[in-house]
């Protein structure tokens, strides 16, 4: 690890512009990803900029409905949160999903958000990679990807994107806002990621400096109808295999309202947009639910070791539908 | 119940150093106090294979705090028979991870900082780090680990087997793994003129004096080693590593006190692992299940610098009766990490795919696998003949099936299912080898009526200090508090290490012996013992020569119960049940805790545990535990271990055989056989994982 120098600025105007400013300054938030990339020597920033004292902290009542919940807040905290519980279960249960007790009471919303992928070399800085280094080659296409992108990757890059949370938020369309250079803004969560292409080393859209100040979830009646189940190699702390976050909605016998989000199959939390379009107005079946994700599945591009997340995808989708069309009944 | 009784129970109601451990006043090594020491951070090749051509340390010696770099070009010379402790001896890199500098600094991050400064120039070689079954460097060891023959043959068996009513040939696979005690290996080194003592996480501290004084061409009395509490080996501490050797190579080139701790990754490089074996088992059998048949042909690899042939094949020479029978192993030298023990090596691998097969034969024969077990159970020893001094397999199956409630199993082909969950059980057995090996001891008591008892063992986490202190004070016939044990040290009467299950017959026997003595001495004087104290030196090494020839194992039957995801191929094991028969169980809680820590790691290795090796660098790149899974608390459901008595005189007086390992052995099988029984799929190469039960 580099030595570097460690700043609480006073407020996000502050920490925004010390950012900007500063070759090799970041944001701290729980530190729960970012210090172990520190050690590992993948990142090696000059100077943190620790924003977990910023009053970013709070869930709230959004202005239009919904709620506004701080970038600083700690996922147990979000996980726990009553509101959350009964508007939004799915988000709940995607964090509670998420790595181990010890570090949810630590992991920030944002820091969340904006952690790196778990890609084996993009972790080991003994070897290429373009996310790491641009330029260097990608050595898991050929080498270990049984856990890697199915869905949106390039040929420069096939890792995923590792959050439990993001899926969630994604499913529920949430928005986030930004502190940049400019002032505030929002952006959909959507726009927030970007796919690899050629510039795997571009996570998101954000600029230098943007610091994320919170995420709002709309209030959205489907989702209280909404759940997360997450596949993994072992039955906790481990990232997932494959996971979706869905909503659902089902009037007589009909879906009136579906959202359907996956994750560990793609570079970005994938809002499975082709699939919740084919179901809207379909009979909500298992054989609607099945043939729903298989169209959204039909644009997969697996590997050598990781062609069986296309049906472990398929299976687990329409297992959580089902379930959610059968407590809708 | 008489006082020896009542004693000993009092004792095993909880470890004796459980207070200081959950209180943090327990000492590992790298927490010793030592005044004035700087670290030490090694540098690892990045090649697998080649020739260094350079080392340039100047922009790391340049870091303010930097007190100098060990590289080939400066390294004093050492003589370690054990290539792997020979650091910075050679140019040539044998695999990649390799330690091929190091830098010493005031302080622990500084020293860190420098070594990623050390710059290394590799002529680099092509590198052959893939296990194969038709590997053209395959070849035949001279023995196995330790010391066992390489092949076996008995009668006729390509004839026997040609001419069996059924038969089973399969290929099994276990792949790489590594021991991950939660202690990652750590020293501290200092000198004193040419005397040099170790603080040091190893399981044996007069085994890592003598090798660490070869090493250093000292006097095995230059040098003593300390190991008063370590987290954990299974094996990967069993003989030093480099981490001691780099310590004491450091601190006398800055002539300081050194510290050493290895980081989780660098285990993966440089503390060894369970190789991966490839596992053709052959079984021919009467139609009615017995044995004509068995046949079990071990590929395994080891590295370039020293070898190590696990003897994955040698449980199966004495399971099970049958006529006909070879065993052989057959390993590759490839460019990576030696490897080396790892709970149970050999019988933990081998009985994953003889148990596997046994299966197999109980479904083709359509016969119960417990009764297909019994049917096949041998007088005496299959292979040698000889007696076994005690062999309760057939009592482990019968009480555990009942225990587990086996009677009515449904039969494979039966669906059980609850929601999503298939549901199924199996059975598998375990065996490994009880036996003792030389070691010293001393008991001595003072005219203020205490008693102390000192030997060179070392709890690696086991219980040994509890046991060690229940049979002394039992021997002695007074209350534990009265007793003060001493092991840890390599200055205390020298002992065997705490490996291949035989720390706790070994240290008893010695222990006993020297408490024996001196309560004669006592009774002699009619209890008046003298101001200056009474004392009993004991050495139990022409006793264990003498041991007569017999078979000696623990036995045992595990049982599981499996629920598989029909939507997902996850697996869960709500229930698992160990039965096993391994000799007078000194310290019930401490039994319990070694067996269910034993079945715990193999349901991790069922299910979880995969060393993956790249064969486009040559290196394992899930190391770490996030990426190398073992199995999590929520992985573990309703896990029990009982054991039948049994009184095994013949290995000392304490009665024990033995419970560290064998309780791994089995489990692996025993769920992969549920996870046939629950799904149909017969899963032949470990880990478990869901992609291989998707449908």
């Amino acid at each position: 690890m580099q030595p570097f120098r460690y700043q609480q600025p006073a407020d996000a105007a502050g920490a925004v512009a010390t950012v900007a400013a500063t070759d090799g300054a970041v944001f701290l938030g729980g530190g729960t990803n970012l210090v172990d990339l520190m050690k590992l020597g993948v990142e090696a920033p000059g100077l943190l900029v620790d924003v977990t004292r910023l009053p970013m902290d709070r869930i709230e009542q959004a202005d239009g409905g919904g709620l506004r919940i701080g970038a600083g807040v700690r996922n147990s905290d979000l996980a726990a949160d009553s509101r959350v519980l009964a508007e939004y279960p799915v988000l709940s249960q995607a964090l509670l999903a998420g790595a181990s007790g010890q570090l949810r009471n630590m992991a920030t919303v944002g820091g969340n958000l904006l952690q790196r992928t778990r890609c084996l070399y993009f972790q080991d800085i003994t070897k290429p990679c373009n996310k790491r280094r641009p330029g260097t080659g990608c050595p898991a296409r050929s080498g270990d990807h049984r856990n890697l992108a199915i869905l949106g990757a390039s040929e420069h890059c096939i890792a995923t994107h590792t959050s439990d949370m993001a899926v969630a938020l994604t499913a529920l369309g949430a928005v986030v806002h930004v502190h940049g250079a400019e002032g505030a803004r929002s952006t959909s969560l959507d726009e927030l990621y970007r796919l690899p292409g050629d510039e795997p080393n571009r996570d998101t859209t954000l600029a230098r400096g943007d610091l994320i100040t919170a995420v709002e979830v709309a209030p959205l009646g489907v989702a209280r109808y909404s759940a997360y189940r997450k596949v993994r190699d072992r039955a906790s702390y481990a990232f997932a295999v494959a996971s979706v976050a869905a909503a659902l909605d089902v009037a007589d016998g009909t879906v009136r309202d579906v959202r359907l989000a996956l994750g560990a199959v793609a570079p970005v939390p994938w809002r499975a947009r082709r699939a919740e379009q084919a179901l809207v107005g379909q009979p909500a079946t298992e054989e609607s639910f099945r043939s729903a994700i298989d169209a959204e599945l039909t644009g997969a591009a697996p590997l050598r070791d990781n062609a069986f997340k296309v049906p472990l995808v398929s299976n687990v989708v329409t297992a959580v539908l089902s379930q959610l069309a059968g407590r809708a009944r | 119940m008489s006082a020896a009784q009542s004693t000993r129970h009092a004792v095993s109601a909880t470890r004796v150093d459980a207070p200081d451990k959950v209180t943090g006043r327990a000492r590992y090594a790298f927490e010793q106090p030592v005044n004035g020491a700087a670290y030490v951070w090694p540098v690892q090749s990045t090649i697998a294979k080649g020739t260094i051509r350079n080392v340039d340390a100047g922009a790391a010696l340049a870091l303010p705090g930097v007190l100098t770099a060990l590289t080939p070009d400066n390294a004093p010379r050492l003589s370690a028979d054990d290539p792997e402790l020979a650091l910075f001896q050679s140019r040539a890199v044998a695999y990649r991870g390799q330690l091929v500098a190091a830098v010493v600094a005031t302080s622990l991050e500084t020293a860190r900082a420098a070594a990623d400064l050390v710059r290394i120039d590799y002529t680099e070689s092509g590198h052959d780090v893939t296990l194969t079954s038709g590997h053209p460097g395959l070849y035949k060891p001279d023995h196995v680990n330790p010391n066992f023959a390489t092949d076996t043959v008995l009668g006729d068996l390509d004839a026997a087997f040609a001419a069996a009513a059924v038969r089973i040939d399969q290929t099994y696979r276990t792949p790489g793994e590594h021991n991950n005690p939660m202690e990652p290996h750590a020293t501290i080194a200092s000198w004193d003129g040419d005397r040099l003592t170790l603080f040091d996480s190893n399981q044996g501290p007069s085994m890592a004096a003598t090798v660490i004084a070869g090493v250093f061409g000292l006097h095995p009395d230059q040098v003593r080693v300390i190991t008063e509490y370590v987290g954990g080996g299974f094996g990967a501490k069993g003989t030093p590593r480099p981490n001691a050797v780099l310590a004491a190579m450091a601190a006398r080139a800055v002539g300081q006190p050194v510290k050493c701790a290895l980081t989780r990754q660098h285990m993966f490089a440089v503390v060894g692992h369970r190789a991966p074996s490839i596992q053709r088992v052959r079984l021919g059998a009467e139609a009615d299940g017995r044995l004509t048949a068995i046949a079990h042909d071990v590929i395994g690899q080891t590295s370039t610098l020293k070898e190590f042939a696990e003897q994955t094949a040698v449980a199966t020479r004495h399971m099970y009766a049958a006529p006909n029978r070879q065993t052989t192993h057959r390993i590759a030298r490839l460019d990576v990490p030696t490897p080396a023990w790892m709970r149970a090596p050999g019988e933990c691998p081998g009985m994953f795919a003889l148990e596997s097969a046994m299966d197999e034969l109980a479904v083709a024969c359509g016969i119960d696998p417990v009764d297909l077990r019994i049917r096949n159970e041998p007088a005496a020893d299959p292979e040698t003949g000889a007696p076994f001094s005690s062999r309760n397999l057939v009592a482990c199956l019968r009480e555990g099936a009942a225990w587990f409630g086996w009677a009515g199993r449904d039969p494979p082909s039966a669906a059980r299912r609850d929601g999503p969950w298939l549901i199924g059980t199996g059975v598998a057995a375990s065996t490994y080898p009880a036996r003792a090996r030389a070691s010293q001891a001393e008991a001595s008591v003072g005219a203020d009526g205490r008693y102390r008892v000192s030997i060179a063992a070392v709890d690696i986490g086991t219980g040994a200090r509890t046991a060690l202190l229940a049979v002394a004070a039992d021997t002695l016939g007074v209350p534990p508090a009265k007793v003060t044990l001493r092991i840890g040290d390599s200055a205390l009467p020298r002992a065997m290490i705490a490996g291949g299950s035989m720390g706790n017959a070994s240290w008893s026997w010695a222990v006993i012996d020297a408490c024996q003595d001196l309560r004669e001495q006592i009774r002699a004087r009619d209890g008046a013992i003298p101001a200056d104290g009474l004392s009993a030196l004991s050495a139990t090494g022409d006793a264990v020569e003498a041991l007569p020839d017999h078979a000696r194992y623990s036995f045992g039957a595990q049982f599981a119960e499996v629920r598989v995801d029909a939507d997902t191929g996850e697996v869960r094991v709500p229930r698992l049940l160990g039965v096993f028969a391994a000799g007078r169980i000194v310290v019930p809680a401490m039994a319990r805790s070694q067996f269910i820590g034993g079945m715990t790691m193999g349901l991790s290795m069922a299910l979880h545990e995969e060393s993956m090796i790249d064969p486009q660098f040559g290196d394992y790149p899930n190391h770490d535990l996030a990426s190398y899974h073992i199995a999590a608390n929520a992985d573990v459901g309703d896990i029990d271990a009982r054991w039948i008595d049994e009184d095994e005189r013949e290995l000392g007086p304490a009665g024990a055989k033995g419970i560290g390992e064998v309780g791994i052995v089995g489990t692996a099988a025993a769920i992969a056989n549920a996870v046939y029984h629950a799904t149909g799929i017969r899963v032949r190469d470990l880990p478990i994982r869901l992609d291989k039960l998707l449908r």
